[in-house]
């Protein structure tokens, strides 16, 4: 299994249709793989926290266990535009 | 009684009040012990009496006092900034079968994880978000737990 931002994004991309993927490899900061994504999709319309991030947790359950420290955030593309213009 | 089942209720014991390892710490936390050998079909039984024992559970790597994660020691400030003091706390690191077993139960592959009146919170990211957009506050509300964030505006206030 490849362990890499670009293959987790490509899939949070693909599984979550999501509009808007960061992934940010922060294994260097840290002792083993970290990451920290930020997931923007319309999948989390409606869904409280806690239900989007069980998406993110689903969508990556066979890295996730290989994965040090995962920090995500998780929002609507009516958010991700909002938190654009700050 | 089959030895899993002995060892089962053994730890249910051992996790009772006044249990061994469960005692006050510094500022009220209880750094509580969940006993080992609870394998078999009961630990989810026993889980589910864990987390709903207290208004406030957090599972850690490390114990509050001092934690051996940056997201668990995330989780124990925004409790402290909140002025939660009384909340049981257990260490993952202890306890092996613990680590994996609470990972099974709230079908949430990381730890920390935080428990508010027996209901699943999330982890690290959702505690510190809730604590940012104010909804923290308003969940130990529900709890009878008045965070002392408000004092601390009330103080600004009156400045």
């Amino acid at each position: 299994m490849e362990l890499s931002a670009t293959s987790l994004r490509d899939k949070l991309q693909r599984d979550l249709e999501a509009d808007h993927v960061e992934v940010e490899d922060t294994t260097l900061n840290r002792c083993a793989a970290s990451f920290r994504v930020l997931v923007v999709s319309a999948k989390f319309e409606g869904k409280p926290l806690l239900q989007r991030h069980r998406l993110v947790n689903e969508c990556l359950a066979e890295e996730l266990p290989h994965i040090h420290a995962f920090e995500q955030k998780t929002l609507t593309p009516e958010q991700w535009a909002r938190e654009r213009q700050k | 009684m089959s030895g899993t089942l002995r060892r089962a209720a053994a730890a249910l014991l051992r996790w009772g009040p006044g249990a061994g390892g469960v005692g006050l710490r510094g500022a009220g936390v209880r750094a509580a012990g969940a006993g080992t050998g609870a394998g078999g079909g009961g630990q989810a039984e026993q889980l589910d009496a864990l987390v709903k024992k207290d208004k406030v559970v957090v599972f850690l790597k490390g114990t509050p006092e001092q934690p051996q994660c940056g997201f668990s020691n995330a989780v124990v400030q925004i409790l402290r900034l909140h002025g939660v003091r009384d909340y049981a706390a257990y260490n993952v690191l202890d306890d092996p079968e613990l680590r994996q077993g609470i990972k099974d139960y709230s079908n949430w592959p990381t730890i920390p994880q935080v428990y508010l009146n027996g209901e699943f919170v999330g982890g690290c990211d959702i505690l510190l978000q809730m604590h940012q957009n104010g909804d923290l506050v308003e969940e130990l509300k529900k709890l009878g737990i008045r965070s002392a964030l408000l004092d601390e505006k009330k103080d600004e206030d009156s400045k």
